[in-house]
C-alpha cells in the first residue's frame, strides 16, 4: 500500500511538470515519430530535406548538421556526395597561404546561406533568422508549434496595424513577424510523386526538423523499452525473493 | 605469524591481511551487513539510498560529460550539442545528467518531507539533520551552476538574475558581485569558473554524504513510530532485508526515470536553452529550475531587493534550526493529531510556491505567493515551537514489535512520551 503511494507520488510529480510543458491550446499533429514505438518515416525525412533546401535554407542556417548526417535519413554514400558537392565552403590558407573555395565534403557542416549574423540580419529588415539545427526543441509545443506556425499565415483580423515589412501569422507571439509566408502548393517538386500540397510540405519539412534536432529518437526509443523491462524483469525477482524473506520476520 | 592468526576473522587470507592493517572490512560488515533497522521503516527510508546512488550516477556521468565539454562561451553551445550528436551515447549521458538532476531533487525532496513527518531531525539526530541541510544547499549551487554551462538562454539570464542578488547586499554588494563573477556581467570568466566549481562541488556532496550516513547509524535510524529500538527484536539486519527493499525501490526508480529519460527527456527543461545565449534579447520571463522554483516565488514576493534576498535565503538557514524550534518530545507526526496537518500542508504550500515561481511575479500569482511566503516562515517559527501546547500526543507503542505486529497503535503507555527525552 505503502509503495504504491511512493509510486502516485512520484508519477504525480512527474505528471505535473509534463502537462506543464504540454498543455494548452495548441492543436495536435499526428506525428510518425509520436508515441513510444514511433520512427520518422525515411521517404518523408528526404522529402523535407528537399523542402529544406529549396525553401528554408535561402534564410536559414543549419550549423549543427554535417552532410554525412544525411545517411540516416536514408541516402547513400555516394548520394551525399553529391548533395555535398552543391555547395562551396571557404577553406585555407593552403601552401601558398591563400584562403580558396572548393566544393563541400560530407564532412563540412551545412553551408550557411550568410557569411555572418550582420550579413544575415542586413538581408533581412535587421530580423536574424534563426538556426534550425534544433528549433523543434527551442520552441514550447515543439513540432506542433512549428507545423502550425508555417501554415498559420492569415488576413489579419479587422482593425488590427501590421508594421512595415511584417505578416500576421495567428501563431507567433505579438502575430507579427518579419518571415513572409514560406510555403504554399506546390512550392517544391517532388521526384517521387507525392502530392505537394502545403499541408504534405509543411508535415514533411517539420518532420525533417525534428530529425534534425533529435537524430537519435529511434535508437533512445528502442533503448528505452529495453531498460524499462529490464528494470521491471529485474524488479519482479526482487519482489518476490524481498517477499520471501521478509515472510520470516515477526 | 601468531599476530595473525589472532586475527584470522575470515577464511580468505587476503581479507584478513587488509583486516589486520586497516579494519575496513570488518567496519563496512558493521554498518552495511550488521547494522539494525528498526523492522517497521517503509520506504520512505528508501530514498536516503535512492539519493545517494543517484548521486553516484550523477557524478559518473558528469565525468563522462566533462571530458567532450568545451567551458567557453564561442563554443559551450555547440560543444553540448556535439555531445547529443556525435559522442557514442552521448545523448544518453546528457539526458540523464539533466533529468538525473531533477529526479535528485525529487528524491532529497521526498527525503526531507519523510524527515520532517517523522521527526527524524529531533534528539539525538540533530546534527545528522544540518548536515543535511548542508548537502541540500551544496545540490542548489551545483544544480544552478550546472545550468548555467550549456550556455542557452536560461543559462545565461538565470545566472544574470541570481548572481545580480548578492549587488543588493548593502557596501559590498557590487564588489561582490564582480569577485564571484570574475567581470562585471556574465560571460567567459563566469563559464570557466562555474565549470570548474560544478566539477567539485558533487565530490564535497559525497564527503558530507559520508558524514551523514556516519551521524545516522551512531544512534541508528529513526522509524514510523518515530520510537526508541529497545531490544534486538525490534530490528532487522540492514543486509540483506533493507538491501533487498532498497533494491525493490531502485527498481521502481529506474522504472519511472528511464521513462522520463527515454521518452520525455526535456519534458523538465527550458524551450530556451536550446537557444544559444545572447546578451542582447532577453527571454520573455527568466525562470529557474522547478526545483529552484519555491525559493524563487519567495525572492519575487517581497518588492523590495534586498528584502527578497534576506527572505530567500532566510527561507534555507531557517531549516538549520528546526531541531531547536520543535518543542514537541514526540517524534513522529503519526501521533501527533494536529501538527500533522500543519505538516502536510507546509509539503503542499512548497509545492505551490515552486508552481508560481515559475510563472510571472503579477496579479493573482503574486498574492500566492505572499500568502505561500506567510505560511512558510509561520510554520517554523509560529506552529512548529508553539503548537506542542495546545496539543496533545496519541499514546505511544511500547515498542517497534508491537508496531510491526500491527498492535501497536492501540497499546497504551502513558509514560513513554517521558521515555523518549
Amino acid at each position: 500500500m505503502r509503495f504504491i503511494i511512493i509510486i502516485l507520488l512520484f508519477l504525480l510529480s512527474t505528471s505535473i511538470f509534463a502537462a506543464e510543458s504540454n498543455s494548452g491550446p495548441m492543436p495536435k499533429h499526428k506525428w510518425s515519430f509520436n508515441g513510444i514505438t514511433g520512427t520518422f518515416d525515411r521517404a518523408a525525412l528526404q522529402r523535407g530535406f528537399k523542402v529544406y533546401q529549396e525553401v528554408c535554407s535561402g534564410c536559414h542556417s543549419m550549423k549543427l548538421l554535417y552532410y554525412r548526417d544525411l545517411r540516416d535519413i536514408g541516402f547513400s554514400e555516394a548520394e551525399v556526395k553529391v548533395i555535398a558537392a552543391e555547395y562551396t565552403v571557404v577553406d585555407g590558407p593552403n601552401d601558398e597561404g591563400e584562403m580558396y573555395d572548393r566544393d563541400a565534403r560530407p564532412a563540412d557542416r551545412f553551408v550557411s546561406p550568410y557569411a555572418n549574423d550582420n550579413e544575415a540580419r542586413l538581408s533581412n529588415n535587421g530580423a536574424y533568422p534563426p538556426d534550425l539545427s534544433v528549433i523543434t526543441k527551442a520552441r514550447k509545443y515543439g513540432e506542433d508549434y512549428i507545423y502550425n506556425f508555417i501554415l498559420g499565415y492569415e488576413e489579419p483580423p479587422e482593425g488590427m496595424e501590421i508594421g512595415d515589412g511584417m505578416y500576421y501569422n495567428k501563431w507567433v507571439g505579438g502575430n507579427q513577424i518579419s518571415m513572409p509566408q514560406p510555403i504554399y502548393d506546390g512550392s517544391v517538386d517532388y521526384d517521387d510523386g507525392t502530392d505537394n500540397n502545403a499541408l504534405q510540405l509543411t508535415e514533411d519539412v517539420v518532420t525533417f526538423l525534428k530529425w534534425a534536432a533529435e537524430p537519435e529518437l529511434e535508437v533512445r526509443k528502442n533503448l528505452g523499452i529495453k531498460v524499462i523491462l529490464f528494470f521491471l524483469v529485474l524488479g519482479t525477482f526482487i519482489y518476490f525473493v524481498k517477499n520471501k524473506l521478509w515472510r520470516e520476520v515477526d | 605469524m601468531s599476530g595473525n592468526s589472532e586475527h584470522r576473522k575470515y577464511k580468505n587470507s587476503f581479507l584478513n591481511w587488509i583486516e589486520f592493517r586497516l579494519p575496513i572490512i570488518s567496519y563496512f560488515e558493521k554498518e552495511y551487513g550488521d547494522y539494525p533497522m528498526p523492522k517497521n521503516c517503509n520506504y520512505f527510508w528508501s530514498f536516503g539510498a535512492l539519493a545517494t546512488i543517484t548521486l553516484v550516477v550523477m557524478i559518473v556521468s558528469g565525468i563522462f560529460l566533462a571530458m567532450n565539454y568545451t567551458p567557453h562561451t564561442d563554443m559551450a553551445f555547440d560543444s553540448v550539442e556535439r555531445i547529443m550528436r556525435d559522442v557514442n551515447y552521448g545523448w544518453l549521458l546528457r539526458y540523464i545528467h539533466s533529468n538525473g538532476a531533477a529526479f535528485f531533487f525529487i528524491v532529497v525532496y521526498i527525503h526531507i518531507l519523510r524527515g520532517m513527518y517523522y521527526g527524524s531531525y529531533k534528539y539525538p539526530r540533530e546534527l545528522n539533520w544540518i548536515l543535511g541541510v548542508f548537502i541540500y544547499l551544496l545540490m542548489m549551487a551545483s544544480a544552478f551552476m550546472g545550468y548555467v554551462l550549456p550556455w542557452g538562454q536560461m543559462s545565461y539570464w538565470g545566472a544574470t538574475v541570481i548572481t545580480n542578488l548578492f549587488s543588493a547586499i548593502p557596501f559590498i554588494g557590487e564588489g561582490l558581485k564582480i569577485w564571484l563573477l570574475g567581470d562585471y556581467t556574465v560571460g567567459n570568466a563566469t563559464l570557466n569558473r562555474f565549470f570548474a566549481l560544478h566539477y567539485v562541488l558533487p565530490f564535497v556532496i559525497l564527503g558530507v554524504v559520508g558524514l551523514h550516513v556516519a551521524a545516522v547509524h551512531v544512534h541508528g535510524s529513526n522509524n514510523p513510530a518515530g520510537i526508541d529500538i529497545k531490544s534486538k527484536n525490534d530490528t532487522v539486519r540492514f543486509f540483506p532485508y533493507m538491501v533487498m527493499k532498497d533494491a525493490l525501490a531502485v527498481c521502481v526508480f529506474g522504472v519511472i526515470i528511464s521513462a522520463v529519460i527515454f521518452f520525455g527527456p526535456n519534458l523538465m527543461a527550458e524551450v530556451d536553452n536550446y537557444i544559444p545565449a545572447d546578451p542582447l534579447v532577453t527571454p520573455a520571463h527568466i525562470v529557474p529550475n522547478w526545483y529552484l522554483a519555491p525559493f524563487y516565488a519567495i525572492l519575487r514576493a517581497i518588492p523590495d531587493k534586498l528584502g527578497g534576498v534576506l527572505l530567500m535565503f532566510g527561507s534555507i538557514a531557517i531549516l538549520f534550526v528546526l531541531p531547536w524550534l520543535d518543542r514537541s518530545k514526540v517524534r513522529s507526526c503519526n501521533f501527533r493529531p494536529i501538527y500533522k496537518w500543519f505538516v502536510m500542508l507546509f509539503f503542499v504550500n512548497f509545492f505551490i510556491l515552486g508552481y508560481v515561481g515559475m510563472l510571472p511575479a503579477e496579479g493573482l500569482y503574486l498574492l500566492i505567493a505572499r500568502i505561500g511566503l506567510v505560511y512558510y516562515f509561520g510554520f517554523f517559527l509560529i506552529i512548529t515551537p508553539f503548537i506542542h501546547r495546545i496539543e496533545t500526543p496519541k499514546s505511544l507503542p511500547l515498542g517497534i514489535s508491537d508496531v510491526y505486529l500491527g498492535g501497536g497503535k492501540e497499546a497504551l503507555n502513558p509514560n513513554a512520551q517521558k521515555e523518549i527525552i
